[in-house]
């Protein structure tokens, strides 16, 4: 990890008609980091993510990636410039096989087939996933769907990779496999924003945290010092008595 | 913890058998072109050669249908509208300058294509039934210009004149076999491209727009592009069969090509037989054409809206059995739309 910036986010606000779901946000993810983005239900985690990743236009503030700004680039030439993300509803290609979803990623960086097949054959095997190769994505069980959203965002060999709550909804022994995955990933000098909203798994793993709460930044800093600060704490609390 | 399972020379091995199933998909391909190019030698009957030419090109024009609404999954239900460009455009060029009809169909090919690229800027914004109700609604506009178009015959349309039979004329009054070679030959020649779109990037953008745009373009897929660049092949191919009808029939009015059932019998062949997938089309142009023409014999005529009324339960029938299509009975033909 160094300490130059690959991606800044500046005074980044977003409204839905009268809801502002980001609310002038500013960050810096470092080269290299594993940033864990926390923060309760609602909080525009999500939406940050789209953001970045040029699904959405902010209504105000500017992207940048590398120094350069991205703000008016749309989402494919985010993709290309070295964006990939993974959605928290995983949206597999069905019809297609495992293979040929993966396949669709690695044709980024591969105008043919043939060797797009075979980048996608190495990352599937990255995964875990290369036994299913072969089995239409639908009827992958949820956890192998993630790891093929995975598989197909690690497939275009991003710069940045915005990981949405892919621990969701997983055992404790594939959360576990999980979090080893991303522990490689990260290995392989990627840099890595994983919103969670669970803190007991993100914040083992990751180099820096920052929590978001109704849309802005609430703390930020290394985990350990995140999970005691006081509003960090009274933003749970109030969520958790929200969902009782 | 997940090991890694394959080593790099069993992923390019992997990778490779997959290029060798393709290549025996192409012989495969080739020993039935071959089986069905022999079938006139023991097909003598000249009602019967009439209705296997129907087939094959219906066949080619589902097929062409097939790239967009299969692959792209951008349902179009008013393809009948190039297959008119193709016919007008073929019998204008001949009957008006003598221009043989090759040089028509590779125009109206051209013309239909640009205009599909034209139409798809507004069209591709809509989504879904909005999408296909919009191509409904234009290919009816376009049947009633044609309708009142003087110079093109308006409603009396277009009559080839009788002459020599030949290559350079496609005019073959005698005997219709050479229609047959090139309604299989226009088959042959979808079919291909098909086969290789499926192959290359294109291909996997316009599944992975069809099964979910969203994820798609956050893989750097250009949705718009997709749809526009699969709209352009299928109409330029539409265009061609609709030339080879009219030379074929040798005389065409707006309501012979450019009716919605045309829209429909485009449609339909690859929905029954499997869609989005290579063989589908063929498949369902075989039994949903034989089965036309029978009707046609019996119920007399084909403006009774009988033969549409069966279609359409036979489909519903299909989707609710085999939402896949007649060819996921039979998986021996192809192995679906996957490569
Ligand atoms: N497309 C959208 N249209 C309208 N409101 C939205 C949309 N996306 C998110 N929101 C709203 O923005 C807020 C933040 O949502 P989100 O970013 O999904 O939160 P998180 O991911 O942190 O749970 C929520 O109130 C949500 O309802
Ligand atoms: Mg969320």
């Amino acid at each position: 990890m160094t300490n130059e910036s690959i991606l800044a986010v500046r005074h980044v606000t977003r409204r839905f008609g009268g809801l502002i779901a980001n609310s002038d946000i500013s960050l810096e993810v470092r080269r290299g980091e594993l940033l864990g983005l926390i923060g309760p239900n609602g909080a525009g985690k999500s939406t940050l993510f789209n953001l970045i990743a040029g699904t959405y236009a902010p209504t105000s503030g500017e992207i940048c990636l590398d120094g350069d700004d991205i703000t008016s680039l749309p989402d494919t030439k985010r993709c290309a410039l070295g964006i990939a993300r993974t959605f928290q509803v995983p949206r597999s290609f069905d019809s297609m096989s495992v293979l040929d979803n993966v396949i669709v990623g690695a044709l980024v960086r591969r105008s043919g087939a043939n060797q797009a097949r075979e980048q996608a054959l190495e990352t599937l095997d990255f995964v875990g996933l290369a036994t299913r190769a072969a089995a239409p994505a639908v009827e992958l069980t949820p956890p192998e769907k993630r790891r093929l959203e995975l598989a197909r965002a690690l497939a275009t060999e991003p710069k940045l990779l915005l990981l949405d709550e892919v621990m969701t909804g997983l055992t404790p022994v594939e959360a576990r496999k999980g979090v080893e995955l991303i522990r490689r990933i990260s290995d392989r000098g990627i840099t890595i924003v994983m919103v969670e909203h669970v803190m007991e798994v993100v914040m083992p793993l990751v180099d820096r945290a920052v929590v978001l709460n109704l849309g802005k930044v609430l703390a930020q800093g290394h985990p350990k010092d995140v999970v005691r600060d006081e509003s960090v704490i009274a933003a749970y609390l109030g969520d958790r008595h929200r969902a009782t | 913890m997940t090991e890694l399972t394959l080593s790099r020379a069993e992923t390019k091995s992997v990778a490779s058998s997959i290029a060798e199933m393709r290549r025996f998909e192409i012989l495969k391909a080739l020993a039935i072109f071959a089986l069905v190019a022999a079938l006139p030698i023991i097909v003598h009957d000249v009602y019967l050669q009439n209705v296997l030419i129907l087939t094959l090109m219906f066949a080619a024009l589902s097929q062409s249908w097939n790239i967009l609404g299969g692959y792209c999954g951008q349902i179009s239900l008013g393809n009948a509208l190039y297959f008119g460009i193709g016919a007008y455009v073929t019998s204008m060029l001949f009957v008006g300058f003598s221009i043989t009809p090759w040089l028509g169909l590779g125009l109206g090919g051209v013309l239909a294509a640009v205009l599909a690229v034209v139409l798809g800027y507004p069209c591709f914004r809509l989504k879904g039934h909005y999408f296909s109700i919009a191509t409904i609604v234009i290919a009816e506009i376009g049947l009633l210009l044609v309708h009142n178009w003087d110079y093109a015959g308006a409603a009396l349309g277009i009559q080839w004149p009788v002459g020599q039979d030949g290559w350079t004329t496609l005019q073959f009054a005698r005997n219709k076999i050479p229609y047959f070679y090139l309604a299989l030959g226009l088959f042959v020649v979808t079919w291909f491209v098909t086969f290789f779109i499926e192959g290359s990037r294109w291909g996997y953008w316009w599944r992975a727009v069809r099964d979910n745009p969203e994820a798609a373009r956050s893989l750097g897929v250009e949705v718009f592009r997709s749809k526009i660049a699969a709209a352009a092949v299928s109409a330029f191919f539409t265009a061609v069969g609709g030339g080879f009808y009219a030379a074929f029939v040798g005389y065409i009015d707006p309501d012979s090509v450019m009716s919605f059932r045309f829209s429909l019998l485009f449609a339909l062949p690859a929905v029954l037989g499997g869609i989005g997938t290579l063989w589908g089309p063929a498949v369902g142009a075989a039994v949903l054409i034989p089965l036309t023409e029978i009707l046609r014999s019996y119920a007399g005529g084909s403006g009774n809206g009988l033969d549409l009324i069966i279609y359409g339960g036979l489909v519903m029938l299909v989707a609710l059995a085999k939402p896949d299509g007649l060819l996921s009975l039979f998986q021996l033909m192809g192995r679906g739309r996957s490569t």
